[in-house]
């Protein structure tokens, strides 16, 4: 579903990704783990089509569709999404009221008139009830005043509601404690279908305790040095990150 | 228009009748005349006018009265009222009271015209004891004004009365050959433990109209009363308007005061708070969403006299284009008023290169036991929180919309209307040329 070939991008002409050569099929989870300076952020910046980064050499194809010469939010239409290491908080818009603008605005890309407001009600309510999330959040400010647990659980509520085909977690257990943990990795393996595929990137091991990788890649120096199974997170979580170097 | 040429329209008008000789404020308008020729129109070599030229606004011809009753359709201006809801209205058409679209009372209040208070005798207490004693008298433009102060909206609520129905007062031009040099002069006395919403506009019901307004607002809240005031700016391209309000405040009354910059060439706005009791709460807030060559200057001033009251200011600005914006926020606090809580706010967002933004913050504090802070921000749309929308699928355009629409939202949710509320938020969606899906 997704191959990147020889992907060298950078910013301000400092080229942090430099070779990078990666496939997801779908259906599959990956994970890219890595120390810090890695790429690991550059990477799915760069995916999601972030414009404060430049792609110098390579590329990108989802479904066979480069995606490199579309703006971010074309890419999500096409079907990418990118669950932020940060969320951002907008004061003024509430979640609900986010969403049905993301929504709609997909659905005019696509041809197709606005959800109409039954409907879109509906599907709130039925990804609420999946995600077991009190739908008292969503008639607050987008992450206003929200823990960072409750800013992750945010994130995937909205990608319940969006059904991306490639859903990049970048860094979402960061700040989170294990409870949280839980709660977002139980949303994600929910959402999980044989046609759609996950890339989680990590720090850590653990939260490939809860999602589980089907291949785990290490990321260093903008390049991808190893590829395993899940067995490579233990191995890594033993021995860090110098083993292979 | 100049200075020297004022006197000759007042003499014009004296002789035609229109400004009326017998009435009780005749000598205050000779008086006002005089200082007005004294100092001229305002000009940018005084500090409070450094940023706001008038020269090429006054370089023009203008009509300074209208004496006969103009009849506009309903239809035509049923629009530019607050229609959704039941409330007084207090109507003119090129500074003439239009009785047609008016709705006004005299049951158990006084929501009236200015020209009946000024002549009829039962209101000369009132206009003696209240009438331009708070204007300033070191402004050219009020004096001005009060030169030729004969219409406007005239409101006086005795006490403990809550006026239920919020009332609008309006302003209607009309096109005309020379455009109109209006000078509405409104007076408003809220007597103790009494509430009241007024909601204020000037709007021209052409596209192309040149009109000017110089406009005068007293404002007495009396103790306890409550005031909510609205003043939506959001007329045609080429109008002007300056704008005095001076509200005096006794004990423990509130007075919120709410503009909505969104229109006109030229706007000007004075506010003048006098705190002149103890438990006072003074509230300002601002939202100015310009683009094009659009300039709004916001002058406000409190006036902190009396111990343990309170000043809240928040005004927000939006720029795009060309256009210019002025902030200037004077808090005073006596040597008595200790226990001021004086909190003023200034952000500003500029959307391009040549948008700019003039916002200076004036705190002189003489008393030592206060809170007063002042905060100004001036930036640009936060990257990050643009790409986040992107990546959601907002195109860049309408997330640049939703977050410029996010940042005013504190301060649109401050109105208490809610049929206001929503059209202002309209108001904004369609200058920041965004469609909220909600």
């Amino acid at each position: 579903m997704l191959k990147i070939t020889n992907l060298h991008a950078g910013i301000e002409g400092n080229e942090i990704l430099k070779g990078i050569n990666l496939e997801i099929k779908a259906g599959e989870v990956h994970a890219i783990m890595g120390p810090n300076g890695s790429g690991k952020s550059t990477l799915s910046s760069v995916i999601a089509g972030n414009e404060t980064y430049e792609v110098y050499k390579g590329e990108i194809l989802l479904n066979n569709e480069s995606l490199l010469d579309y703006s971010p939010d074309v890419r999500a239409h096409k079907g990418i999404f990118m669950s932020f290491q940060y969320p951002v908080e907008i004061p003024g818009v509430t979640t609900t009221n986010f969403i049905k603008t993301a929504i709609n605005a997909k659905r005019k890309f696509l041809g197709l008139e606005d959800l109409p407001a039954k409907d879109m009600l509906k599907l709130i309510k039925e990804k609420a009830e999946l995600l077991e999330m009190d739908r008292k959040f969503l008639s607050r400010s987008l992450n206003q005043g929200f823990s960072g647990g409750e800013k992750k659980r945010n994130e995937i509520f909205q990608m319940a509601m969006l059904e991306p085909k490639l859903a990049i977690l970048d860094e979402t257990d960061s700040g989170l404690d294990i409870d949280a943990l839980k709660i977002v990795a139980n949303g994600v393996n929910k959402l999980k279908t044989k046609d759609n595929a996950v890339l989680v990137i990590t720090h850590y091991q653990r939260l490939l305790d809860y999602i589980v990788p089907d291949y785990v890649h290490v990321l260093h120096d903008g390049k991808i040095i190893k590829s395993g199974g899940k067995e490579l997170a233990f191995e890594l979580e033993e021995k860090g990150y110098d083993w292979l170097k | 228009m100049k200075a020297n040429n004022i006197a000759s329209y007042f003499l014009e008008l004296e002789n035609k009748g229109i400004l009326d000789l017998e009435s009780n404020i005749h000598k205050i308008r000779t008086k006002a005349l005089a200082d007005f020729e004294q100092l001229g129109f305002p000009s940018k070599k005084e500090e409070e006018w450094k940023y706001t030229s008038l020269k090429k606004i006054l370089n023009q011809e203008y009509e300074l009265f209208s004496d006969k009753e103009k009849t506009v359709e309903l239809k035509e201006v049923k629009k530019h009222f607050i229609h959704e809801i039941d409330s007084y209205k207090i109507v003119f058409i090129d500074g003439v009271f239009s009785s047609f679209l008016s709705d006004t009372s005299h049951q158990g209040m006084d929501i009236c015209l200015m020209s009946s208070a000024l002549k009829k005798t039962k209101y000369k207490i009132i206009i003696d004891h209240y009438f331009n004693t708070i204007t300033n008298k070191d402004n050219s433009l009020s004096l001005l004004n009060t030169a030729f102060a004969r219409q406007g909206a005239f409101i006086h609520i005795p006490k403990n009365t809550l006026v239920e129905k919020p009332i609008q007062i309006i302003h209607f031009s009309t096109k005309t050959k020379k455009p109109y040099f209006l000078q509405p002069r409104n007076l408003i006395i809220i007597d103790e433990n009494s509430q009241v919403k007024i909601i204020e506009k000037h709007q021209s019901l052409a596209d192309d109209n040149f009109t000017l307004t110089n406009s005068v607002t007293e404002i007495f809240a009396n103790k306890r009363a409550v005031v909510d005031y609205y003043k939506i700016q959001d007329d045609t391209e080429n109008t002007s308007l300056l704008d005095h309000t001076f509200i005096q405040q006794k004990e423990a009354s509130t007075v919120n005061m709410n503009t909505y910059s969104f229109g006109g060439k030229l706007t000007r706005n004075n506010l003048e708070f006098y705190q002149n009791g103890e438990r006072i709460e003074s509230n300002l807030n601002g939202i100015t969403i310009l683009n094009n060559k659009q300039f709004v200057d916001n002058h406000t001033l409190v006036m902190h006299n009396q111990p343990n009251c309170e000043s809240n200011e928040l005004y927000k600005g939006i720029y795009a284009d060309s256009a210019t914006g002025v902030f200037n926020g004077k808090v005073i606090v006596d040597k008595i008023a200790q226990k001021t809580n004086a909190f003023q706010q200034n952000n500003n967002v500029l959307l391009g290169e040549k948008a700019t933004i003039n916002s200076k913050p004036q705190l002189e504090i003489f008393a030592d036991d206060v809170k007063c802070s002042h905060g100004c921000t001036i930036g640009q749309l936060d990257d990050m929180a643009l790409f986040y929308m992107q990546q959601r699928g907002i195109p860049k355009k309408e997330a640049q919309g939703l977050l410029l629409y996010a940042f005013g939202n504190d301060v649109v949710e401050k109105i208490k209307i809610p049929e206001l509320k929503s059209r202002i938020t309209n108001l904004i969606a369609k200058k920041l040329n965004v469609k909220l899906g909600f």
